[in-house]
């Protein structure tokens, strides 16, 4: 029997690996994917919780979480391709213009 | 069981193209393994009887986002940044403190796992009185159908933004 625990439980491993892939990686695509990585879990704690009350709202609330990962996706790589222009380079070490 | 059996399959499926995300030394890599993951979620929006969540993660997710950040690899050269270092030096410090994060999260949820079980009673019948796009579809144009007017501005806002950053800029404005 699957129960909501299960469902948790994979939510909270699939947001732990984004949480470690932002913090150790360098390059700056990789950084966004382990972004998305997090959303997903998010996804999948709103409608885990959505069946198990059996109402519809995690799922509509899924939605937006959804639109949401698709702005900030839009957002990010305008911003990876402005930078990539400027400094010719992916790795976030490299890009310190804001650093004093 | 057969709900069992499809349930760790996906999630083995998600866990393990996740992790494989962000070990990947190429990024072309990372995202054809992002694909597995989001298609693995699918699956799994598919196992809590979300078809509509399922067919949306497929087409919104794989079939634009995912696009959008293997077009963007194509723009940017890839082959330099695979030959430098993966990782920050602070990957321990980074390790230790998501390992504190997921004891914490799995203590709390362990603890907590009883009350997720509702009682019977609280569980209205499961009369499928609608198909689930139906269902959404409802909650979605009457109870917040303003939070949805509020999403629409938002992609809005973020097209636009997306266009301003990437554009060229003309010879006028240098």
């Amino acid at each position: 029997m699957v129960t909501t625990f299960h469902y948790l439980m994979l939510s909270a491993a699939l947001f732990t690996i984004g949480v470690i892939g932002v913090l150790t990686r360098r390059n700056i695509m990789v950084i966004l994917m382990s972004i998305e990585l997090m959303m997903n879990a998010v996804n999948i704690n709103l409608i885990a919780f959505g069946d198990r009350l059996q109402q519809v709202t995690g799922q509509v609330f899924a939605i937006f979480v959804i639109t949401v990962a698709a702005a900030e996706a839009a957002v990010g790589l305008g911003i990876v391709i402005a930078m990539f222009k400027n400094k010719e380079t992916m790795n976030i070490n490299e890009i310190d213009l804001m650093k004093w | 069981m057969l709900e069992l059996v499809l349930f760790y399959i996906f999630a083995a499926m998600a866990v393990v193209s996740a992790i494989l995300v962000i070990t990947s030394k190429n990024v072309v890599h990372s995202a054809a393994f992002l694909g597995g993951t989001l298609f693995a979620v699918a699956g799994i929006f598919l196992t809590l009887h979300a078809e509509f969540l399922a067919g949306v993660q497929v087409i919104v997710y794989v079939g634009g986002i995912l696009v959008l950040f293997v077009f963007v690899i194509m723009l940017i050269s890839v082959e330099r940044a695979e030959h430098e270092r993966q990782y920050h030096r602070q990957w321990i410090i980074a390790l230790i403190t998501s390992a504190i994060l997921i004891v914490e999260i799995s203590y709390g949820f362990y603890k907590g796992r009883d009350s997720f079980v509702l009682p019977p009673a609280v569980i209205p019948p499961a009369v499928p009185a609608a198909g689930n796009s139906e269902l959404v579809g409802m909650a979605l144009y009457t109870t917040y159908l303003l939070p949805f007017e509020i999403a629409s501005i938002l992609l809005l806002v973020a097209v636009v933004g997306a266009v301003v950053l990437a554009k060229k800029k003309t010879p006028a404005e240098e």
